[in-house]
């Protein structure tokens, strides 16, 4: 094991390098995209590995992100191993074929840089966009760092593709903050990852091949009662992900030497008081708040959700048990209703532990550990006071110059 | 799993004008700590660039991996590619103590409220041949001065770092402007200081 682990090359890569690095250690066999403002450095290094025969891919250059999931639909219900990456504006061009893709249970890998949506036009991070395809049938993972990036990539191949699974997988990176920002990260050799991830077996799910057996896609179901069975059946196999998803990342930890747990990751979240909770590349802010914090002698922990679906209803509920009180911090919202991560948890939460949803860091607003470290002390401070105390909703607004617009 | 995060940090702060390469600077200067066994994180000043205007990069240096993504707002160490930008900049704003070392560009001695490094980066890129499109390149130089100021990294590991950045004729050039950019650096002191 240890001889595995030191086999790993240490590179300064960004992000959107880092994602393409596992896409070519995947050895992925089709790639398709539309290089379009707000694209990413993913597929123009992709494009780079393919020219110089680095990875022997096709890259279909498309003209729109819909056909760019469109064609990588295909590719897969052809057998291939098949990737495309995408981003804010981009993904919601894609939206109809998401419902396709993971409906028609394909394995799939998608990279989304998340950013902001216009208008006002802003390419600047933001989590909302992923969000927004939390109910598609999609598995989504978050990654908190440049090696989590690789990591995930590479692990979502083997979540796909499982057969227990079948659902694709999205891989998201915070825009800017992971995407365009190099860090040292360690790449696991060719040699290592071949023997951990093996081609695709062509025939999982189904093969469309000449003189095969005739299949028909997507088409209408004999009854609708059939029809909502297939429903039933996906989300029976998201909850199943849950135990692929844990076993995957157990597997890759021995190749690595890497885990940072599975659904969630938790830092002292199951022996505090207060459980700060969050998801993405600001985990690291955060998580240096709370260190502060118990420095102060404060019993607070976290934990950070690596994937939003399937949801980790299980982990959240038993730190939920033990703690008095979650404070959520939220880099999305739903309009009308709040932080998309809070809303989702505080019927998890019992009535009787205290409960604060906080949104900040829109729009790529740049959040500060201190600025966190306030809000939890706040929080921690009014509910020992006052508690229990549920909000579900906070606004984390950053002083404007010339007052407030 | 971790029970803490380990926030050894050293945090560097690039100020240039666009199109000067700061950017690549940050990420040189992380390579060359990769390469002594550090962790480190570079990250450019998000927004369209602006060729010409005041622009800052980042650079996180530590003994473990670097897990904190905010905006560096207050640094360890100041790298500062032109003079030019010294009026419209708070240097004591953007260090984190009166030690806060300044590492500038400078055709002088020049002095400021912190402790300041000075070398003339743009004669060494004039002497080697160093100026491209009308831009002195000094940026791969001012690492040499940071080396030999800060000590964050060696000589050694920015000069072999260069080539993973720089392709071409140019890159003997360019490592030989860290090299003099090392051994001609110095600290301003209270007699030499003109501005």
């Amino acid at each position: 094991m240890q001889e595995t682990i030191q086999r790993q090359a240490r590179k300064v890569l960004v992000g959107d390098h880092a994602v393409a690095e596992a896409v070519k250690l995947a050895r992925t066999q089709v790639i398709s995209a539309y290089p379009i403002t707000p694209q990413t450095l993913i597929v123009e290094r992709l494009a780079e590995m393919v020219d110089n025969k680095e990875i022997n891919a096709k890259f279909i250059r498309v003209e729109s992100e819909f056909a760019a999931l469109a064609s990588v639909y295909g590719a897969s219900a052809g057998g291939a191993r098949a990737f495309t990456a995408t981003s804010s504006h981009g993904l919601f061009y894609m939206y109809e074929m998401l419902w396709w893709a993971a409906a028609s249970r394909l394995p799939l890998v998608m990279a989304v840089v998340t950013r902001s949506l216009g208008p006002p036009w802003n390419i600047h991070d933001e989590h909302t966009d992923i969000m927004a395809i939390r109910d598609s049938g999609w598995i989504i993972g978050m990654a908190q760092n440049v090696q989590e990036a690789l990591d995930m990539t590479l692990a979502a191949y083997k979540i796909t593709e499982d057969s227990r699974v079948l659902l694709p997988v999205a891989v998201g990176l915070d825009g800017f903050i992971l995407s365009h920002t190099a860090e040292v990260l360690e790449v696991p050799s060719q040699e290592v990852v071949d023997g951990w991830l093996p081609p695709r077996d062509p025939h999982i799910p189904y093969v469309i091949e000449p003189g095969g057996e005739p299949i028909t896609m997507g088409n209408m179901v004999k009854s609708d009662a059939h029809h909502m069975l297939l429903k039933k059946m996906m989300d029976e196999a998201m909850d199943g992900a849950k135990n692929v998803i844990h076993d995957v990342f157990a597997s890759y930890a021995k190749l690595t030497g890497r885990n940072n747990g599975d659904l969630i990751e938790c830092v002292n979240c199951q022996n505090s008081d207060y459980v700060a909770v969050a998801t993405g590349a600001w985990s690291g802010d955060i998580m240096k708040a709370v260190s502060d914090l118990r420095e102060e002698g404060y019993n607070v922990g976290f934990l950070r959700i690596r994937f939003l679906r399937p949801f980790p209803e299980e982990a959240i509920m038993d730190v939920a048990s033990r703690a008095r009180g979650i404070i959520v911090f939220d880099r999305d919202y739903s309009t009308g209703l709040g932080g998309i991560i809070a809303a989702e948890m505080m019927g998890l939460v019992p009535q009787s532990v205290s409960f604060k949803g906080v949104i900040a860091g829109l729009a790529g607003v740049d959040v500060t550990p201190s600025e966190v470290k306030a809000a939890i002390k706040d929080f921690i401070d009014d509910a020992e006071r006052n508690g229990p105390i549920r909000i579900r909703k906070t606004w984390l607004m950053q002083k404007m110059e010339g007052g407030k617009p | 799993m971790r029970t803490a995060i380990t926030m050894n940090i050293t945090d560097v702060l690039i100020l240039g004008r666009g199109g000067q390469g700061g950017v690549t600077a940050a990420r040189i200067l992380v390579s060359a700590a990769m390469k002594e066994g550090k962790w480190g994180q570079a990250m450019p000043e998000f927004g369209a660039e602006r060729r010409g205007a005041v622009v800052r990069s980042y650079a996180r240096i530590g003994t473990e991996p670097v897990m904190l993504h905010s905006a560096i707002k207050q640094a360890d160490i100041i790298m500062m590619l032109t003079h030019t930008i010294l009026n419209q900049v708070d240097v004591t704003g953007i260090a984190k103590s009166r030690s806060t070392k300044l590492i500038i560009n400078s055709p002088a001695p020049i002095k400021t409220e912190l402790p300041t490094y000075w070398v003339n980066a743009n004669q060494i890129a004039e002497d080697l041949g160093l100026v491209i499109a009308g831009w002195h390149v000094v940026n791969t130089s001012m690492l040499g001065a940071l080396s030999k100021a800060t000590g964050l990294v060696k000589l050694d590991s920015v000069m072999d770092s260069l080539e993973e950045f720089i392709r071409g004729s140019v890159l003997k050039q360019n490592i030989e402007a860290v090299r003099r950019a090392f051994n001609e650096t110095k600290i301003t002191t209270e007699a030499e200081v003109i501005a």
